[in-house]
């Protein structure tokens, strides 16, 4: 194993790190609700009457934050480094196997650790499994 | 209502700017993550440590908690089964996270950035999730 020292960031990211976590634990103690991104999106397919406001408001505010950031002058934008046809792919199998699953890296990885639960431990293991799997496919076998 | 709706914006805003700040909104950082074989940049390791940390907290004042602070129900999840459909879900959410290098919370912070590629991604993620949904009602699934 090697270590990309150059792009390590461990300060930056335990920050952000931070600020998920305590997003995560204001939602849970004042709405009472999981901060997981799949399920808040699923819960609007279809939109349920009386269901709704908060899911969109969370949403927005997700993109608003990225828009904030940018005006900041900080922001490197995010590059996909596959084609069209492998992002059709990739988010058909994201928002199938979030659902499928209960959740997704907001859901298990973070809310569920943080509840200690046995369930989203296993999710969390087995996403990461693949995910693994998946990048050394893409950059030792087939790269 | 009107609380809980700003009180989401308010979250989804932290959420999303912990995003930014750790870097989980550049696909190229998701995927240095999970080349452990490779150049392996751990950092995403502390963005969980970072938000874990806080969210154990805040989730323990949760259990302890009969209500949410805005009045509504805690829906902290009932849910323990560790069973084939959270473990093929989340094997298969991994393969679409380490081919795209993106999971759905960064995605939709991405869509500030206004690359069409993210907006493909977001739609193929939407309709996974409603593939899902469908293939539950027929295979007679209730979640």
């Amino acid at each position: 194993m090697q270590i990309d020292w150059t792009n390590f960031t461990p300060w930056s990211a335990a920050l952000g790190g931070v600020a998920i976590g305590l997003a995560a634990g204001i939602m849970i103690l004042l709405l009472g609700r999981i901060a997981g991104v799949s399920g808040i999106v699923a819960g609007l397919l279809p939109p349920a009457k009386g269901d709704v406001s908060w899911r969109v408001a969370f949403i927005l505010g997700l993109v608003v934050s990225a828009a904030l950031w940018r005006l900041a002058g900080a922001a490197r934008a995010p590059v996909f480094d596959i084609g069209y046809g492998a992002t059709i792919l990739a988010g058909l199998l994201v928002g199938f196997g979030a659902r499928l699953g209960g959740g997704c890296t907001s859901g298990h990885g973070v809310c569920g650790l943080s509840r200690l639960s046995p369930r989203s431990l296993a999710a969390t293991l087995a996403f990461m499994t693949s995910g693994v799997l998946t990048v050394f496919a893409l950059r030792h076998i087939l790269g | 209502m009107m609380k809980s709706t700003i009180a989401a914006f308010a979250i989804g805003l932290l959420f999303g700017l912990g995003l930014c700040v750790s870097g989980m909104i550049l696909p190229s950082k998701v995927k240095g993550f999970l080349d452990i074989a490779g150049n392996w940049d751990p950092s995403l390791a502390f963005v969980m440590g970072g938000a874990i940390g806080v969210g154990l907290i805040a989730f323990r004042f949760a259990r302890g908690s009969p209500r949410a602070l805005l009045g509504e129900a805690m829906r902290l999840p009932t849910n323990d089964r560790i069973d084939a459909p959270l473990l093929i879900g989340s094997s298969i959410f991994g393969i679409g996270w380490g081919l795209a290098g993106v999971c759905p919370g960064p995605a939709i912070v991405d869509l500030a950035f206004l690359d069409p590629q993210i907006v493909v991604f977001i739609l193929a993620m939407l309709a996974g999730m409603a593939l899902e949904r469908t293939a539950r009602g027929l295979f007679g699934g209730a979640r």
